[in-house]
This record gives C-alpha cells, structure tokens and sequence, in this order.
C-alpha cells in the first residue's frame, strides 16, 4: 500500500490557476496539497504568456537597431546590422521563466502549501494515486480543485513533430528554437499565431501566415485589426486568408487558397496556432462524475462542478482561455471553500494581443453592446497624442462605447503601441460601473498614452479638445 | 413673428366637444404645416388634427383625457408673418381634419385583458426613498466590485437595490439605505418578491368608451343568461375535412363561420333576437338583415366590427369577412360602417373560450352568443361513456324584449344545426 496523504484541498495543477488556489487555500489556514507533473507556473508561466513576451520585446529591440543600421531611426547611427543570438535570446527567457518559477514555489512554501511532483490519475472524485520519483503516493482530500489547462490543438493532418526534430511546431517549440527558420509558416491567425509570427518577423524571418476564415484575429473588428494588417503588409508578411492548410508536402505546406488553388509553402518551420483544447484526458476525470460542457468540465459561477466538492478554474472551464481568468476563479474557490461568499461575476475579462501594435479590449465591442440599445461610440487617434508621436507610435486609437441614455460605457478597446498597460484602466473602469462623465472628469497625465483615453471619452460628449 | 392659435373645429355630425386622446407635439416643438398635432376621439371616430401652418408650439391646452369643446384653443403657435390672434382675431382656416376611421368601440363582452391606453406613471411609493433610476428586467445594476461582494455577502440582489448614482450606480450608501429600509425582505435566492408602487392609469380615449358602453349596457339591459351544452363531434370532422381539402385562397375554418350559418338560419323564426331596441323610445326594431358583430381584441382594447348581411353568405364567404373585418379593426383600418349597425354579436375567446361565459349584450342589441372551449369529454350515448367533443354555448338576451323560453328554444334550434351540420347546408 502507498502511502496516503489526507488533506483538506487538493489542487491538480500549478499553473496560475492552481497555484493561485493553492497559495489562497493555504493563506486561509486550509492544509493544501498541490500536484505538479511538469515545473510549477504552467502554460503561462513556462510556455505562453512571460517567454514569449520575453522574446517579443527582444524581437522589437531587435528590429529598432535592424532599422538604426539602415538609418531609419533619427539620431541612432549603426556601423553593422546586429547580429542575432538565438541560443543566447532563448537562454535569458530561460532565466526569466526560472525566476518565476522559483518564486511561485517559493510562494507556496510560504503558504504551507506541500507540492507533490507527479502525475495525479483519480479513481473517484476526491482520490488520486500519484506516481512520484518517491513511489507511489495516494491522496485523499475533502475538496478537489481541478486546474489541469490546455494544450495547442493538433491538426490531424499536420501533426507537431517539433520535438524529434520535425518542422511543425507548436507555440510550446516555437519559443524553444535554437536557431532562427529562415521560413516560418504560420497556421492559425489568431492571438497566439500573430504574436510569435509577428516577432520571429522582427528578428529577421520570413513569415507567411495561413488562416481558414476571411480575416486575422476573428474575435475582433475590423477597425480594430486594421492597424496589424497595415504592419503585416509593411513588412512583406503575406497573410493567406480563407486558405486552408492540407498537410506537408515534400517538405513543404500544401495549402488550398481561397480561390480553390494549391499552393506549396515552403518553410523551415511550420507553427501551428489554430486554438487550445482542455487536459482532460489521461489523468481519470472519467472517473469523478463530473458534467461536461463540451470539451470543458461544467461549473457554476461559484466554480463547482456537478461533483461536490470538486472545482474546476481555468482553461478546464472553457473560454476565454487566459491567465488573468484563471487566476481569479483560483482565488474564489479557495475562498469558498474557506467558507467565504464568492461568485465569479466580472463586469469583463479584458484581453490583450501583443501583435505590432497592441491590441486591448476590455467589455462590448460596438457591435454586440448595439444589440443591447442605442450607443454611442468615439474613438481618438494616437495621431493626436503627444506621448505616442514621442514614441513613434503615431499608429492606433482609444475606443470607447457606452449607452446613449445614461453614459455608462460598455465597452473600450485600443490598438497601439504599449496600449497593454492602458488595460487595466479600462477594466477599472467597467468594474466601477463608470460612465463617460467618470472619465472626463478625471485627470489623465500629459504625457502619457492614456489621455487618448480621456479624449475618447470627451469625444463621446461631444467636446473632444484636442482633435 | 405672430401667434396662431388652433381651435378645435367642428368635427361633423353635430358634435359639441371631442376628448383630447395623445397629443403628438410638446411646447417648444417647431413643426411642419400638415404635421399631426393630436388625436381627438368624438362619439363617432378618433381624428387626427393636423396644423395648417407651420411654427413653434408655444402652449397646450388640455390633456390626454379632457374633454374640448368645439371652437376652444387647442395649441397656440408662434408663426413666421401675422399669425391669426393680433391682427384680425379671424378664426383660423379650416384645418384638415383626416378620420382614423377608429370608431369607439361597441363592446360586446367583457374584455379579456384589462391594457392601458396610455402608460401611466408610477406615484411615490409609500415609503421614503430616495429617487432612483429604475432598471429593465435583465438589465444589469451598475456597482463596483466591493459593493458586489457586500451585497453577495448580505443575500442581496442588486437588481433589487435602488441606486443614486449616475446611470444608476449603486454606491454602498445605497446599499446601507437598501438595508436600513428592511430591503432584506427582498433577498435573492428564493422566494416572492416585495414590490410597492401604484399606478394611475387614466381612463381615456377607447377605453374610456369601454367602459361607458359596458356600463351602459349592464345598467339598462336585464340580462337573462342561458347555457346548453353542444355535441360538436360530427361538426369538428366535417370542419377537419374540409380545412383538409380546402381550394387555394379559400380561407381556414374555424367555428365561427359555421355559428355564423346557424344563427343565419335559425334567426329569421325569431325576430325578436335579431333586433335593436330603442329603449328611450319604447321601439324595437327587427332587422331582416342580419348583420352580426364580431368581438375583437385589439392593441387598444375591444372593438366590435360588423360582418354585414350574413344571411347572404357562404360559409367560405363568412370566414373571410370575419378574417377581413377583424384585420380591419385590429390594424385600425376599419370603415365606419364596419364598425357600427350590428344586429346580434358573437363573442368567441378561442382558446381560452373556458367553461361558460356570461357575456353583455351589445347595447342596443338584445343578445349575444358566447361559444366556450370544444374539448374531449365522457359523454353517456345509449348507455355506454364515449368520447365526445363537447362545446358549451352560452348566451345572453335582454329579457325585457326576449321571453326565456324563447331564448331557450333559439339556442336549442342552434344546437341542433350545430350537432347535425348536414343541416346547415340545407334548405
């Protein structure tokens, strides 16, 4: 018989959603076990969100000085073009994720939590055998909190080879690459696709991007988008829309394009972003009882699945698939559990691109918020901000929508460069229940990108000042 | 710039004064000349006034419900030139006067929702609160998220919670008043809602008519009510069978054009029933026509349009003209003689057409005849319980003019045709 661990919370999983519960648990007093098959800090931590904003924001350093050295930045003169160090660029983004991954153990060790590193198979709801370097280890818990992610999905006829050596490569091998491809394809213009491609574009490769539907970045408008396809075309990405990919041939893509022709791309990669797909297999989610919605476990807004006692944040739960979600609903179940009332209800769950410019959108586009009423939108461009001009940023806007009989805004979205860091205002914003008096009645700082913000809003009420 | 008052002018056939019914202008309106500036509804028709001028409205006279007698000041304008007051005093050109052709109403039975004419307001409600902006079913309250979560931890929905802030933001001092008022009767989760508040609802314009003609009816006419129950078996098959083969641009059948035949056949032995009686003159008047109402339900309330000449149609023709003319009363498009001029009135609830009904006679008529639901009843036949489709039909008679028996005796003959509908068709 292994030996069996009892404990009050048993979290599966140490990405943010997990690990977030877990901290949270252990910060109320409840004994915590967490387990962790691969390093603690997840997708997001390990293979999404922090490497590849660590290779993005080397990738725009990289193209600046590639600009300098062709005199296209004013006052910054370039003997050579800079030379890139794959191998090196990839071993700082290692450092980084180690950082963080040390201290988020080093969080839960603060917290009392005890991570167990092993594979967690459940027999039954609040039992799991885990087989760790130690033996096997059986855990019995009270509560269960299910935060096992997602993993990029794989086309069955393009499937990732990456790690023995193949070409088709998934955003997990994508920012593991020793060298540069010379060729990258892209399949899948969404989020994940656009960032990576547009970023390995800056470091020098060439890129060419396959999507089956008839724009990039189809969870957005098309006012929003357009500044990205501007940049993709400035720099000779060639985006194939309505194409479909149909497998590799001869060491190339064969792709169908819209108008019915075949096309071969070549390509010393193949990346394939076409969505994430819940963990739900393999570690006996069967055997819990727990109803499903879809590919996704189904919970309720406290987080409970259809099993007592058994939770489920994160990615398991369905879209959006973001860190920023997970973490929360983390958080909230551990505090149910601890006994508090909690209900995750956001007024929004603001997400951000980080493609060449920013995108941000926190609430309603214009589109859905008019099917709830009359609106009114106002936009104010970067043009016309100091801030962005002093950046060369000059590209992209602040949108805003709100109700047209009481001003309570609805919806904000920006394109621009840096406009990330604007997100956590608009969210503010629609989390207080703002209306547009709110914000004009606010003072923004001059200089800075959020007065485009401002100025929207201003616009909204008709007596924008500076356009 | 002169001033231009606008009186009402005299609407036709004699009458004295109109009831203002919605004004389609406020104060300080600029308007077109032609442009519709409020309805009136005489005893004959509602009518759109419409301004034979164009300018500003500086004053209203009277409100939604008023009565106005002809020749007094409706609106007063501020006009380009001399206006029609300053100068001359000359009363105004005569102002088009285009009829709605919506005549009040000759209800026949008792409406079956009660909907208000106009929206009323809500008064205060009794208790002090503070003015809040109300919200819309589904609508969500605006709060931050600490008052969320205070209202969470106090079992409160804040759809509940009046809130003082722009847009109706709910600040946490609302949420002390929210409480302090004992709101935590009205806690979320489970259980009826608390609600206060009155509402006036004026009664004016159709409704108002309603009413009076209701009124009037159950005042004068000595109702004598009268109920049978009816074997519609062999009618619904026959009915079945010929929506079944029914030719293109034929209409559906439903029961009332076949009651339509009925009451057709059978009315002439009884011309009593198929009357009006004048009772101020002390006259009846037997109609050899007959022209039956058809109660309708409408947007604004009941309206009874007039199936004229009955006995002369078919029972195709006869679902047609009812389909016709309760389309014309329903889109308020029905002619003034489809309106008035009945002679018997049908009151039929369809669906909902329930056990019996005691229906109010169609002042100056005599009766009404109110088909109840047809539904699959146990019946005994020879000895033996079978299922029969069974229809009550209940009906009243003004008994000062129509003796029980007779009315008993008239509705037996209709039962009878109905039961045996081969019957109908024959001479």
């Amino acid at each position: 018989m292994p030996d069996t661990i009892h404990c009050k919370v048993l979290v599966v999983g140490g990405g943010p959603g997990g690990y977030v519960a877990a901290i949270r648990a252990g910060q109320l007093g409840l004994d915590t076990v967490l387990v962790e098959a691969d390093r603690l800090g997840g997708t997001c931590l390990i293979r999404g969100c922090i490497p590849s904003k660590a290779i993005i924001h080397r990738a725009a350093q990289f193209e600046t000085m590639a600009h300098a050295a062709k005199n296209a930045v004013p006052g910054i003169v370039l003997a050579a073009p800079p030379a890139l160090d794959m191998g090196a660029l990839v071993n700082w983004k290692d450092g980084i994720v180690k950082k963080l991954n040390t201290g988020v153990a080093a969080l839960l060790k603060r917290a009392k939590v005890r991570v167990i590193e092993g594979w967690a198979v459940f027999s039954d709801a609040k039992t799991c055998k885990v087989e760790t370097k130690e033996g096997a280890r059986l855990i019995e818990a009270e509560h269960v909190i299910l935060a096992t992610g997602s993993k990029p999905v794989e086309l069955p006829f393009l499937p990732f080879d990456g790690s023995g050596g193949g070409k088709v490569i998934s955003s997990i091998e994508a920012l593991d690459l020793k060298t540069l491809p010379k060729k990258l394809v892209v399949v899948g213009a969404g989020y994940i696709g656009l960032e990576l491609g547009i970023a390995f574009r800056k470091l020098g490769a060439e890129v060419t991007i396959v999507e089956a539907l008839d724009r990039i970045l189809p969870l957005y408008d098309a006012e929003l988008v357009a500044p990205v396809t501007k940049w993709l075309k400035q720099n000779s990405v060639t985006v194939h829309l309505s194409a479909k990919a149909k497998g590799l041939d001869g060491g190339a893509l064969a792709v169908e394009t819209a108008d019915g022709k075949t096309l071969k791309l070549d390509a010393d990669n193949i990346l394939v972003t076409v969505g994430r797909t819940p963990n739900t297999e393999g570690w006996g989610l069967e055997n819990m009882a727990v109803d499903m919605a879809g590919r996704f476990v189904k919970v309720d807004e406290r987080c409970a699945t259809a099993m007592k006692n058994v939770w489920a944040v994160g990615d398991l739960t369905g879209e959006p698939m973001l860190e920023h979600k997970a973490a929360t609903q983390g958080e909230m179940v551990a505090e149910v559990i601890a006994g508090h009332k909690r209900r995750f209800a956001p007024a929004s769950i603001p997400a951000v691109c980080f493609t060449e410019p920013e995108i941000v959108s926190a609430g309603l586009l214009p589109e859905e918020a008019a099917k709830h009423g009359e609106i009114l939108t106002a936009s104010f461009p970067f043009l016309a901000n100091g801030r962005a001009l002093s950046m060369d940023a000059g590209e992209g806007f602040v949108r805003v929508i709100a109700r047209k009989d009481d001003h309570r805004i609805l919806g904000i979205q920006a394109v621009g460069t840096h406009v990330s860091e604007l997100s956590a205002e608009f969210a503010h914003a629609l989390e207080m229940g703002a209306v547009l008096e709110d914000i004009a009645g606010t003072i923004h700082v001059h200089p800075t990108l959020s007065e485009a913000f401002h100025e929207a809003a201003l616009r909204a009420l008709g007596h924008a000042i500076h356009i | 710039m002169g001033r231009y008052v606008f009186k009402l002018p005299d609407v036709g056939e004699g009458t004295a004064e109109a009831e203002i019914v919605a004004w389609h202008v406020k104060v300080g309106d600029v308007i077109e000349e032609d442009q519709n500036l409020v309805d009136v509804m005489t005893d004959k028709a509602t009518v759109e006034m419409t301004s034979p001028v164009s300018g500003k409205v500086v004053t209203l006279h009277g409100e939604p419900g008023e009565m106005a007698p002809v020749g007094s000041a409706l609106v007063e304008l501020e006009v380009e030139g001399a206006g029609n007051v300053k100068n001359n005093g000359h009363a105004a050109p005569a102002p088009k006067v285009e009829a709605k052709t919506e005549v009040p109403a000759t209800p026949a039975s008792k409406p079956v929702a009660e909907k208000s004419v106009t929206p009323g307001k809500p008064t205060q409600p009794s208790s002090q609160r503070p003015a809040f902006a109300t919200r819309a079913p589904g609508e969500k309250p605006l709060a931050s998220p600490a008052v969320r979560q205070r209202a969470h931890d106090l079992g409160i929905e804040l759809q509940f919670v009046p809130g003082t802030g722009p847009a109706g933001r709910i600040s946490h001092a609302d949420l002390d008043a929210f409480v302090a008022s004992g709101g935590q009767s009205m806690v979320l989760r489970a259980g009826p809602q608390l609600r206060e508040g009155v509402e006036e609802v004026k009664v004016i314009g159709l409704r108002r008519k309603i009413a009076e003609k209701m009124q009037d009816s159950k005042r004068r006419i000595p109702h004598y009510a009268y109920v049978d129950e009816v074997d519609m078996t062999e009618l619904e098959e026959l009915r079945a069978h010929l929506n079944a083969t029914r030719r293109e641009g034929q209409p559906k059948l439903s029961v009332l054009p076949f009651i339509m035949r009925a009451l057709a056949k059978v009315l002439p032995h009884y011309p009593q029933i198929n009357a009006r009686f004048d009772d101020e003159a002390g006259v009846v008047h037997r109609h050899a026509a007959i022209h039956i109402g058809i109660a309708t339900q409408t947007a604004n309330g009941l309206i009874v349009p007039v199936v004229r000449h009955a006995e002369a149609l078919d029972i195709w023709q006869s679902a047609a003209e009812v389909a016709r003319v309760a389309a014309a009363a329903r889109d308020n498009k029905a002619a003034k003689d489809e309106l008035t001029g009945s002679t018997i009135t049908i009151t039929s609830l369809g669906a909902l057409g329930g056990l019996v009904t005691t229906p109010v006679i169609n002042h100056p008529e005599v009766a009404i005849i109110g088909p109840n639901t047809i539904l699959e009843r146990p019946v005994v036949r020879g000895g033996q319980i079978v299922v029969r489709k069974m229809m009550n039909l209940s009906s009243s008679f003004d008994h000062r003019v129509v003796d029980g028996y007779d009315a008993a005796e008239f509705i037996q003959k209709i039962k009878s045709l109905l039961e045996h509908p081969a019957m109908l068709f024959m001479d």
